[in-house]
């Protein structure tokens, strides 16, 4: 039986960098297990829409809710305001994995992934560790958690940027182009690392440009334009046989040089 | 043709090296108190707070553009008549030079953590990491790393303005190369030796802080390779 309420809901999501619109109006539920792929143009405000969702970017307008549980209070103007205190713990509950990997150089695989469970959960040392050489595992890197990050790969190292993530237990994780910094040789690994979360049936958000892969992975695909959703599918729906035009253009564009 | 003779001078070797004492206890306790106080005022000045940020950058900016000379007789000769506070010239030289090493080691700070790329902070902060956590776990160990040249550097500054001591009467190295070049009439020696200690404590420090530097760079990313 499915859980009929959203984990996460979005309601007439905007925000603005000055007076550029980048977000005009998101509508968007989100099930458990889930896993939604965002495509869009670049300037079509994917990125900012997965960094509004843990609060990397305070929302301009509307309304994110987790859980049943609306988010922020009421402020002016239409807009909400949102406290550290409530979003630290919110922050916990929703993963990120970033383009630039933002791995802590000062700190090994290891002590990457042991810095969530020891100093935002607290765990005892031996446990946070024992926690984080499992999920070292998991992406397949156990042999390197004695290894500083400028000594592993590009690949190695978002792979490592994910079970960072992954140490905290979020209900949701936000992949923002995971593999666009990388050279092609090594995008595999990270996207077959992906692959593998999905068949655990974790829920996830994942903005790329990689359409095989949203195809393969994705249970829905959202296609972004201007700010909003231009329009919104299974991956048949919408990679196949897209509706609108711009989404027709932008994957023609994209399968250009295919062989 | 002028003929050096060091024998006098050495014979007051005890006035020096109580003199290199005492420039050292200046120098030890404007560094550590420069440090604690200016890391506070450099997150003061980044706080956004204006009613936090404003006084802080008031201080740094008033310390870091008046002449140290002027800052010490303040302290020791007008903050007895306006305030009835009085100082020994020790306190008066440790008070002077501690905050005027906090205001430029706040600059150090400031622009050590502002160098810290934001995807730090995001990385952070997308674990659940509260600011202060993120601030003392992931951005302030990597910008202490690069800080160490400038603050090698001031520290280096530091000891040396630390001679405006002598003043207001504190025996400090070269208040007492002074003495002994009065005494023995050799001023040149007198204060060649003096120079001489300085660089032997100063060149030893800035090593020790290369050696540190190199250590700190095994996790590959650091000023120094």
């Amino acid at each position: 039986m499915e859980d009929p309420r959203p984990l996460l809901r979005v309601g007439a999501l905007a925000k603005s960098f000055g007076a550029n619109a980048v977000l005009r109006g998101i509508d968007l539920d989100v099930r458990r297990g889930e896993r939604i792929a965002i495509l869009g143009a670049s300037g079509s405000g994917k990125s900012t829409l997965l960094r509004c969702l843990n609060f990397m970017e305070i929302p301009g307008s509307g309304t994110i809710e987790l859980d049943g549980v609306v988010l922020g209070r009421p402020a002016a103007g239409g807009a909400r305001a949102y406290r550290e205190p409530e979003l630290v713990p919110v922050r916990q509950r929703i993963g990120m994995v970033f383009q630039q990997f933002n791995l802590f150089p000062h700190m090994t695989a290891l002590g990457n992934v042991m810095e969530g469970p020891r100093v935002v959960r607290r765990m005892p040392a031996a446990e946070a560790r024992d926690r984080a050489l499992a999920e070292l595992a998991r992406v397949g890197l156990a042999e390197k958690a004695d290894a500083y990050p400028a000594h592993l790969s590009g690949g190695q190292k978002q792979r490592v940027a994910i079970a960072r993530a992954l140490a905290m237990d979020p209900e949701v994780l936000l992949f923002d182009e995971p593999t666009s910094s990388l050279d092609p040789e090594l995008v595999g690994e990270v996207l077959g690392t992906i692959q593998s979360l999905a068949r655990e049936g974790r829920t996830m958000l994942l903005v790329t440009h990689e359409l095989g892969f949203a195809y393969h992975v994705a249970t829905r695909v959202l296609f972004l334009a201007d700010g909003r959703i231009l329009e919104q599918g299974t991956p048949d729906e919408v990679l196949k046989a897209p509706r609108m035009e711009r989404t027709r253009a932008f994957i023609a564009r994209h399968q250009e040089f295919r062989l | 043709m002028y003929r050096w003779d060091f024998a006098p001078v050495l014979a007051h070797a005890d006035l020096l090296a109580a003199g290199l004492l005492n420039t050292l206890r200046v120098t030890g306790t404007a560094l550590v108190v420069g440090v604690a106080l200016g890391l506070a005022l450099a997150l003061l000045r980044l706080s956004r707070r204006r009613l936090a940020s404003w006084p802080a950058g008031f201080v740094i900016e008033v310390f870091r553009t008046t002449p140290p000379l002027v800052q010490l007789f303040w302290f020791y000769f007008a903050l007895p008549l306006v305030a009835g506070i009085e100082m020994t010239p020790f306190m008066a030289a440790a008070t002077t030079f501690s905050i005027q090493s906090a205001a430029f080691f706040a600059e150090v700070f400031r622009a050590g953590i502002a160098s810290v790329e934001r995807g730090q902070w995001e990385a952070a902060r997308a674990i659940g990491m509260t600011r202060p956590q993120a601030l003392r776990r992931v951005v302030l160990p990597q910008a202490v790393k690069r800080m160490i040249p400038a603050f090698m550097e001031r520290a280096i500054e530091l000891m040396k303005t630390t001679t405006l001591v002598a003043t207001i009467s504190y025996a400090d190295l070269l208040y007492a190369a002074n003495e002994i070049s009065q005494r023995s009439f050799r001023p040149l020696e007198a204060f060649t030796v003096a120079a001489l200690a300085y660089f032997v404590v100063i060149f030893a420090a800035s090593q020790a802080a290369r050696r540190v530097e190199r250590r700190l760079a095994a996790s590959g990313d650091s000023t120094v390779r």
